[in-house]
């Protein structure tokens, strides 16, 4: 995945289409105001140096699916671990709730249910499992997408294409910032961006390679 | 032997036999507390960590703290006793078995703040099904339950010939005392089987102390997160829980000294070497300390900055220069003359630093999580009620197992204050041996247990 920095307008729109894919329950006000609210996309915003009071730079940050993950080594029951496909997975079934993986993580991208927020109904997208109270959760990078795409290819016995497969947030992105495709073709889209001079990793010196790269703010800024 | 031990020690064995009302005030009072961090866990366990006052970004509060904390404690015991015994060290008699007790009785409770911090403590067993052993919670699950199985055996072992000296003098409890002292006689075989025994715990313990704080660290420093990530927590936090845990057992000699009249057996001299000994460790912690932050400020990342200023200048600044009062400038203000009152010097000192210590778990677990890398802001914590009512719950219930012990075996080795009143010869005889114009001593005599 691509985040163009430059691009982004700070608009919220893969948050929300993050929450409706994902059967991400509203926490409500109170616990929000203790900040409990789960958003595995989330958009950090940040005055800009250069112009306090000005600009705004915003940062979107999905879990960045790191090919080192920090967060995986100490979960002490396997519950979340790297998978085959590179995505880092939760199993929300066998997830103790000890929180050392979000103590773990850099860019605390993962999220703890304290109190069971789903109360009504099983959710609106049936192919994503609710979460019940105390365990952890985590952007999947809409994993579901993934198989169904899969499946589809296989029904019609063809390859899965490219663009087949888009997670929500980079399908709902009205500025396109968010691009999404497979870093492991060098013909793709985002490998083509990545290669960018303005192509950059969050907090790329703790060694943890993250899949989700960003394009700094360049032109037109300030 | 046990006839005449039972009956010049009697005082030691008194609280087993009566009973006045203090002890049950006392029961009362911290069932009360118990009954608190009861309902406290009740409710969390019915609606979930939310009744806490944990959230994103700080995941981790008192509960961590308070395991941190109690697995410090435990160091007191058993670590102190086997250096103590195999340093041969005369004084050590009437103390072994206080600090023994202290180490099991608080390794149940610190384990079970884990418990009580997990999410789904439904699926505890999972660490045992699943288990990663890439995981420092492993890693902990391991050294602490080797460390609760070796300090169980070893408060036990030099417990057997005072269960048999209750078995042949109370009439009650007869099946819980026959049983439990293996058929005791004291015959000579039986003596030196059990003195090798204990040495051989003793030798086995101090690794597996020293491993178990080890590892308790390593649940922070192996992150990366600023100033947890230290390759010089694991040396930091043993320190910090020997120091602890002798504090801890200070208060708690203190404590039983006036409720039993213990005053014939614990007397100032104890308390003036645990006061220097104390003060040592004081000083060890600052060096510590002073190691850790200075390395810190003057790399000054800017991430580590952010907590290191958080905690100097920042909403943490009470808890942390409160921390260094209470472990340094008041411990080394009351220890470094004990000519006089020293009982009362070294009780201040030693409840300042449990004070102390408890506010530097605090200190390493929450400021970290409160600054995360990326720029969410500061994340502040503010404990509940549930929290509180846990932390007091936790205490109580550690006062209140030690209490019950007292209750039914003597908290003072009868066997060794007898066994050192009778080896004051061979004592005497090892001391000459150290001096160069000693005569060839007497093997045998020499090497019995001192």
């Amino acid at each position: 995945m691509v985040i163009d920095l430059d691009r982004c307008t700070g608009c919220q729109a893969c948050v929300l289409a993050c929450k409706a894919e994902n059967n991400i329950p509203a926490v409500g006000a109170k616990e929000a105001g203790l900040g409990r609210i789960i958003s595995w996309m989330q958009v950090l915003t940040e005055e800009d140096e250069g112009h306090p009071g000005e600009v705004k730079r915003f940062l979107p940050r999905p879990c960045l699916q790191c090919d080192d993950p920090p967060c995986t080594k100490v979960c002490p029951v396997y519950a979340t671990y790297l998978n085959p496909e590179g995505i880092v997975a939760q199993i929300y079934a066998r997830c103790i709730g000890c929180r050392f993986c979000m103590a773990a993580c850099p860019y605390n991208a993962k999220y703890f249910n304290w109190r069971r927020y789903q109360t009504e109904g099983p959710g609106q997208n049936p192919d994503v499992s609710v979460r019940p109270k105390g365990v952890v959760e985590k952007c999947t990078f809409c994993h579901h997408r993934l198989q169904r795409a899969r499946e589809r290819a296989r029904s019609e016995r063809r390859e899965l294409g490219p663009g087949e497969y888009v997670p929500a947030c980079a399908e709902a992105c009205p500025a396109r910032a968010i691009v999404f495709g497979d870093l492991a073709d060098p013909g793709s889209e985002v490998s083509r961006l990545a290669r960018s001079p303005r192509a950059f990793r969050l907090q790329e010196e703790l060694g943890t390679r993250p899949k989700v790269i960003y394009l700094t703010e360049g032109e037109g800024r300030g | 032997m046990a006839e005449a031990a039972g009956t010049r020690d009697a005082v030691l064995l008194a609280p087993i036999e009566r009973t006045g009302p203090g002890f049950y005030w006392a029961v009362g009072g911290l069932l009360v507390l118990v009954g608190w961090g009861a309902l406290a866990y009740w409710t969390q366990f019915q609606e979930g960590l939310g009744v806490t006052g944990l959230h994103q970004p700080v995941s981790w509060g008192f509960y961590v703290t308070n395991f941190v904390f109690f697995i410090g404690i435990s160091h007191a015991g058993t670590l102190i006793s086997a250096i103590l015994r195999l340093s041969k060290a005369e004084w050590r008699r009437p103390i072994t078995r206080m600090a023994e007790v202290i180490t099991v009785m608080v390794l149940f409770i610190g384990a079970a703040q884990i418990l009580v911090d997990l999410g789904r403590p439904d699926r505890l067993l999972n660490i045992i099904r699943h288990g990663r052993y890439q995981s420092p919670l492993l890693w902990d699950a391991t050294s602490i339950s080797a460390y609760l199985t070796a300090s169980l055996v070893y408060l036990y072992l030099p417990m057997i010939p005072d269960i048999a000296i209750l078995r042949d003098r109370l009439d009650r409890r007869k099946l819980l005392y026959s049983v439990l002292a293996l058929g005791w006689t004291g015959s000579a075989r039986q003596r030196r089987v059990l003195g090798r025994a204990i040495a051989i715990m003793a030798v086995l313990v101090i690794p597996i102390a020293v491993s178990v704080h080890s590892v308790v660290s390593f649940v922070f420093s192996m992150t990366l997160q600023p100033m947890w990530h230290s390759t010089i927590f694991g040396p930091y936090f043993v320190v910090g829980a020997i120091f602890s845990g002798i504090a801890a057992l200070i208060v708690a000699m203190i404590a039983f000294r006036a409720a039993y009249g213990l005053q014939g057996y614990l007397k100032p001299i104890h308390f003036r070497y645990l006061g220097q000994l104390l003060l040592i460790m004081s000083l060890l912690w600052f060096y510590f300390t002073f190691a850790e932050y200075l390395t810190g400020y003057y790399g000054s990342e800017p991430e580590e900055m952010r907590v290191f200023w958080a905690k100097f200048t920042g909403p943490f600044w009470p808890f942390f220069w409160g921390m260094a009062a209470a472990n340094f400038v008041i411990p080394v203000f009351c220890l470094v003359r004990l000519g006089r009152r020293t009982v009362g010097k070294v009780l201040a000192a030693s409840l300042s630093v449990l004070v102390g210590m408890w506010l530097e778990r605090y200190i390493i677990v929450v400021p970290t999580l409160s600054n995360p890398r990326l720029p969410f802001g500061e994340g502040l914590y503010w404990p509940t009620w549930v929290e509180w009512g846990e932390t007091a719950g936790s205490f109580a219930l550690f006062a209140l197992a030690y209490l019950l012990f007292t209750k039914l075996f003597p908290v003072i080795s009868v066997w060794e204050i007898e066994e050192g009143r009778e080896g004051v010869r061979e004592v005497e005889a090892r001391l000459l041996t150290y001096l160069p114009d000693a005569a060839r001593p007497e093997p045998a005599a020499a090497e019995r247990r001192g």
